[in-house]
């Protein structure tokens, strides 16, 4: 196993996490934030010199890798960025204890938007705009991010991009990898850039702009606001709300629709699966809650909005929904699992995941019924090959036995009852943030204990990286020489 | 530069690695999924997986942007109605490997002009060619031949024996006064572009620009030089046997053919003029001995398949056969084949790659100059280029020795009014002049990236 390339790329990972550290700093002298300017700046200053060391002593051989290296790499770089990331909130003293600080930064660039502060508001401005932006960078991902200024990381960086990237299949747009990335994020760019501006037109103010579009672009959900989204104007909520529902799309359709490929963005059968699906999810939500709101219009945006927050795995919220009918919280907690498109920044199972596992079941119950007939799942017009199926049905046993495993670890805490944990271990698995009951959109997740907090934390790192990578990264096997 | 290759078997992979190398944009095309998955996942490719004469994958490989189009599948039919399709839709260039030696020039004419097909690759021909001209100087491992075919690139193997050893290279230069100029150095599978001072010791491979002329009287002065070969024994008899009986019959050599199959040999025996075409299994050693293995002047094996043709290559050489020379497809083995002493090894596969990448670049280079001839050497290691001047070039009449070229470059040869010469410092370089270019390490688009 190629070692160094790993533990380099690691390196590599943590100086650009350095790089990115300057952002909130610069946002700290402008707000005259000087203690928490002195500890972004340390931290910054301190990561990019020992990237480098590191970057140094593991120079690699040779940088052939194989799909395992790709998994490895993508499993450390995640955990060290994090474990960096964290550091200069509990330098501050914002967030005195490390454990706390961990699951609020991966909280971060897992795009789940989980918090454990109860008094967001207090918080700095470089703070806040470093969790935000964590959003923003984890949502498509860091090694994506470095492809672009690292163009011949490997031949086979295929392998670090698949493993990242959320989806039971990854091609690339075009031929290099370097230009698919550089692709993607100035799709993502250019949208996140119009939400800042549109919010800005709607009288949001503009950090608050910049942040809640980092968090909508990222799929993520840290607002900076108690209430979440609830206090700004209906226009700033509907803005948000839709952007919600576009970073929930799979990227390369907009690839598509900038080369003018309209037929085969239209043909895309997961493109209509999530509209549906989340349609007929608003069309439920509005007609269970109508006779508690006003009238129609509120009925409407309160049930677009929070399918739009849940279904994409973001994690804002304009209501209360821990307060909601039954029904309703029901059908979010599903979509919860479903999660968006592959593809997309969001989190969850995936929709194109679910389509391809109710159409083998469908594909099963035919060949029960006519035992000789001859099969085979076809999506968005091609037939899915026996690797992909396999591929997905393992991911879908692995997913629901991660789940369970979570949800039994968290029992040993006191803190929550059954409703709030199961919903804690969704929302948390599946990059979303706020769950029911002790967790709801109102509340956060302070009162589970560290050993609790550090178990979610992990939580969302396999949801966010789809299992496999952490898995392989934690298994013996993976490191002995054998 | 964006290009499409459509067929990624063992020769469409040579070549999309090599493309790849290269830097360019390259969307590879396969029928098998699990094909077009290994290649995507060995190289920085783009794969579509589909039919490549079918224009819906065509269209969703880009062809309609695309600057150049191969089509290297296993049927020739197949790769003309693929060029055919995308030279329609909007490639620029296109490339078809058509091998089956029924299509003769006349007919592949007609191809190039009708089809739009611009370049007709056939890698048998390309391969017997190679062989052909090694066998026709037995001495040297490998001979790459400039436009004027009067100058050449020859590589060889320095053994124990050989006078170079231990001699600096200026030693050399007053020793044997010769216009020849020694451009590369293979030692432990690394290249060099050698100085002045650099010590050739035994075991070394080194290449060496000189003249046709030229190149025979070195030879013959370090001891080297063998009598031209005049007895050739072929094992397998396949496409490349055929083009190189031909060419070899035709100088009067005596050639004698063995392979497995009877039908073949019936075939081969029909097509061609006085072949001996022995029925039998190759790797049999005793039939070789029987059908006189030692007294012949040169081996050639060029089965299908490389570990047989390593493994009688290498009991060839065992009986002191004076050449023997060795088909490989793959690249490991030609490097393997290397080590274990096969020092002749023809790859039809890299010679089609160079074929390809050397018209790529001449696609994508500037104005003031062009690429002739491209040829990797040692290798792959080293490449040796040969450009045309053209009147803007920054260089003109100035003395080699004050311009100030980047490290690892060397000018190997100039080629003036189809005469030679051999670039010593004082010569300068003019308009129209083709100039050959030895470079390791760096990539050369254009004259004007050997300068500092």
């Amino acid at each position: 196993m190629n070692r160094r390339m790993v533990f380099n790329m690691a390196g590599k990972v943590v100086t650009a996490t350095g790089l990115l550290l300057i952002l909130p700093t610069l946002v700290a002298l402008i707000y005259k934030e000087f203690k928490v300017f002195e500890s972004f700046l340390i931290v910054a200053v301190a990561a990019i010199l020992i990237g480098f060391a590191v970057i140094k002593i593991t120079k690699p051989r040779t940088n052939v890798i194989y799909a395992k290296e790709g998994f490895l790499i993508v499993a450390l770089t995640w955990l060290s960025m994090s474990l960096v990331g964290a550091v200069p909130f509990v330098l501050c003293g914002e967030i005195p204890n490390y454990a706390d600080a961990f699951f609020e930064i991966v909280s971060g660039f897992t795009t789940t938007g989980a918090s454990v502060l109860p008094d967001v508001e207090a918080l700095s401005h470089a703070a806040l705009f470093w969790r935000s932006f964590s959003h923003w960078i984890g949502g498509m991902g860091i090694l994506v991010f470095m492809l672009i200024f690292i163009p011949n990381m490997s031949d086979r960086s295929i392998h670090i991009l698949r493993a990242e990237m959320p989806g039971p299949v990854v091609g690339k747009l075009v031929p290099k990898a370097t230009d698919t990335a550089r692709i993607l994020y100035i799709i993502y760019l250019i949208m996140t850039a119009t939400e800042i501006v549109l919010l800005f037109a709607g009288g949001m103010p503009f950090f608050d702009s910049m942040v809640h579009s980092f968090g909508t672009a990222g799929t993520g959900g840290f607002g900076i606001r108690g209430d979440s989204i609830m206090s700004y104007s209906p226009y700033c909520q509907w803005i948000i709300a839709i952007f919600m529902f576009l970073f929930g799309i799979n990227f390369n359709l907009y690839y598509l629709l900038l080369i003018r490929r309209f037929k085969s963005v239209f043909r895309s059968g997961e493109l209509w699966a999530y509209v549906g699906i989340s349609v007929g999810a608003v069309a439920l939500i509005c007609a269970d809650i109508y006779s508690s709101c006003q009238n129609l219009g509120e009925a409407l945006r309160l049930s677009a909005f929070q399918v739009s927050s849940i279904v994409t795995t973001t994690g804002y919220s304009t209501a209360d929904f821990n307060l909601w009918p039954t029904f309703s919280k029901t059908i979010l907690l599903l979509l919860m699992i479903v999660g968006a498109c592959a593809g997309s920044t969001a989190g969850g199972m995936k929709v194109s995941r679910v389509v391809i596992i109710v159409k083998t079941i469908k594909m099963q119950i035919k060949a029960l019924l006519h035992p000789r007939s001859v099969n085979s799942v076809k999506f968005e017009g091609k037939t899915v090959g026996d690797e992909t199926l396999k591929s997905v049905n393992s991911y879908l046993g692995i997913y629901c036995l991660c789940l369970a495993g979570f949800f039994f670890v968290l029992s040993f805490d006191s803190f929550g009852d059954i409703e709030t944990n199961i919903s804690a271990t969704i929302a948390c698995f599946n990059n979303i943030g706020p769950g029911f009951g002790g967790v709801g959109p109102m509340a956060n997740y302070d009162g589970y204990n560290y050993f609790s907090k550090i178990i979610l934390s992990f939580a969302m790192l396999f949801g966010r990286l789809e299992i496999f990578p952490m898995i392989i990264f934690f298994s013996p096997s993976t490191w002995t020489k054998q | 530069m964006k290009i499409v290759v459509v067929g990624c078997g063992k020769i469409g992979e040579t070549i999309i690695k090599n493309l790849v190398n290269e830097g360019h944009d390259v969307v590879a095309v396969d029928m098998e999924q699990e094909v077009v998955s290994q290649v995507s996942n060995m190289y920085d490719v783009m794969a579509v997986c589909g039919n490549g004469a079918d224009n819906d994958t065509l269209d969703e490989a880009g062809v309609k942007d695309a600057e150049l189009f191969v089509a290297v599948t296993d049927s020739d039919e197949r790769n003309m109605l693929s060029c055919f399709i995308a030279s329609k839709m909007g490639a620029k260039q296109t490339i078809a490997r058509i091998r089956n030696p029924e299509f003769n020039d006349n007919s592949l004419n007609f191809i190039r002009e009708e089809l739009g097909v611009s370049i007709a690759l056939n890698p048998e021909k390309l391969a017997a060619h190679e062989i052909y001209s090694l066998l026709k100087l037995p001495a040297a491992t490998k001979i790459e031949t400039f436009s004027t075919r009067k100058f050449e690139i020859i590589e060889i193997k320095l053994k124990v024996d050989s006078p170079f050893n231990g001699l600096s290279l200026i030693d050399i230069r007053k020793k044997f006064p010769y216009k020849f100029l020694v451009c590369t150095v293979l030692r432990d599978d690394k290249a060099f572009i050698p100085d002045g001072n650099f010590v050739l010791k035994s075991g070394d491979r080194i290449s060496i620009t000189a003249s046709r002329k030229e190149v025979q009287k070195l030879l013959k002065k370090i001891g080297i030089v063998q009598r031209p070969v005049k007895s050739v024994m072929i094992l397998g008899a396949s496409k490349i046997s055929h083009y190189l009986a031909e060419m070899l019959l035709s100088d009067g050599n005596d050639v004698k053919i063995i392979d497995k199959d009877k039908e073949k040999c019936l075939v081969y025996d029909e097509k061609l003029k006085h072949p001996v075409m022995i029925h039998g299994d190759g790797a049999q050693q005793e039939l070789l001995l029987e059908e006189g293995l030692k007294s012949m002047d040169a081996f050639v094996s060029i089965t299908g398949n490389d570990e047989c043709n390593i493994l009688v290559s290498y009991f060839a050489q065992s009986l002191d056969v004076p050449t023997v020379i060795t088909k490989t497809n793959r690249d490991e083995f030609s490097q393997m084949a290397n080590r274990l002493g096969l020092d002749c090894i023809v790859s039809p596969h890299m010679t089609v790659a160079n074929a390809i990448v050397r018209y790529a670049r001449a696609l994508e280079n500037s104005m003031d100059s062009s690429i002739e001839t491209l040829y990797k050497i040692m290798d792959g290691k080293a490449e040796a280029l040969e450009f045309i001047i053209g009147h803007d070039c920054s260089f003109l009449n100035i003395p080699i020795k004050d311009i100030k070229l980047k490290d690892n470059v060397l000018i190997a040869g100039i080629i003036r009014n189809k005469s030679v010469i051999i670039p010593g410092g004082l010569d300068f370089i003019l308009e129209k002049d083709k100039v050959v270019i030895v470079a390791s390490g760096i990539k050369i688009t254009s004259i004007a990236d050997i300068i500092q």
